[in-house]
């Protein structure tokens, strides 16, 4: 896989048919579907578990405003990934072109689906740091996999699209 | 101007306009001044309310560059202090990112959240 930026678009070539499918996964897996942990790290309280009202409130007016914020973002991400759905041989690699412009719709989406799994497998803070775990041989290591492969195109389109750097924590 | 001294000071911006508004006995064999007009200040609903806090919470998944990001553009940060909050988050478990009035806060949580991060209102106790 090779990813750069070219002008007002990031690139994302030689994309082999595994990647690929991890791509397309994304909009799917912001979906937190039976997981109510999921659900809950989406949805978060605004406030101490104490204040009742407050978080009532919240939930009539400004949880369905967030809903609508995050689904927006996933879409704008589906259509641009309807580019690995072509018509093109299945195995061969494949280029995906993203504007500048729906970088913020990327990130968004990146990040409800990196905290979905993580919400669904509940990934110990050793697991998430351990970012050369191989090989995959279960379904959580694929799971921890993708959070790591979604975390490294955040990473790119903050550097490369909003310009954010790299940030030391020592 | 000399009687607008001895009225004292309204403490509102403008004073000299408001102070020639304040009324002035003015019968035809008085020509003394009325008893001053002392002007208090009144505290806005607003300011009575005790400060809110913005707090973020930790969160293993959220990239530090993201965290970053986020508060630079919620709270139009400059990135040498967006990025001290984010370590202190990252180290301490939580930040506080501003206080103030609670409408205010409020807004500040509602983006937060639309930004997938942990963010609660807390008063000030």
């Amino acid at each position: 896989m090779d990813i750069c930026r070219r002008n007002d678009e990031l690139e994302i070539s030689e994309l082999d048919p595994f990647l690929a499918e991890l791509l397309r996964q994304i909009p799917a897996s912001t979906n937190p579907e039976e997981s109510v942990s999921a659900e809950q790290r989406l949805f978060s309280r605004p406030a101490a578990e104490g204040e009742k009202e407050s978080c009532a409130e919240w939930k009539l007016y400004v949880e369905p405003e967030l809903r609508k914020l995050f689904r927006t973002a996933t879409e704008t991400v589906a259509a641009d990934l309807q580019q690995l759905n072509g018509n093109e041989r299945t195995f061969a690699n494949r280029t995906l072109r993203i504007p500048a412009g729906h970088a913020d719709a990327w990130l968004s989406a990146l990040n409800q689906a990196r905290l979905v799994i993580a919400a669904k497998y509940n990934f110990t803070d050793s697991e998430l740091c351990d970012h050369y775990r191989s090989p995959i041989g279960s379904r959580r290591d694929l799971s921890l996999f993708q959070v790591n492969f979604y975390g490294f195109l955040q990473e790119f389109i903050l550097r490369e699209i909003i310009g954010c750097g790299e940030t030391r924590a020592d | 101007m000399r009687s607008q001294a001895r009225r004292g000071r309204a403490g509102v911006a403008g004073s000299e306009r408001v102070a020639d508004s304040i009324p002035i006995a003015t019968g035809p064999a008085r020509a003394t001044l009325a008893d001053p007009t002392i002007e208090t200040e009144t505290k806005t609903e607003e300011s009575l309310d005790l400060p809110w806090q913005v707090i973020v919470h930790n969160d293993p998944i959220n990239l530090m560059t993201y965290v970053t990001m986020v508060f630079q553009r919620v709270f139009g940060y400059p990135r040498e202090k967006a990025e001290r909050h984010m370590l202190e988050v990252h180290q301490k478990g939580r930040s506080i990112l501003w206080a103030g009035v609670r409408e205010r806060a409020e807004l500040y949580v509602q983006q937060l959240h639309g930004y997938l991060l942990l963010a609660t209102l807390e008063k000030v106790e």
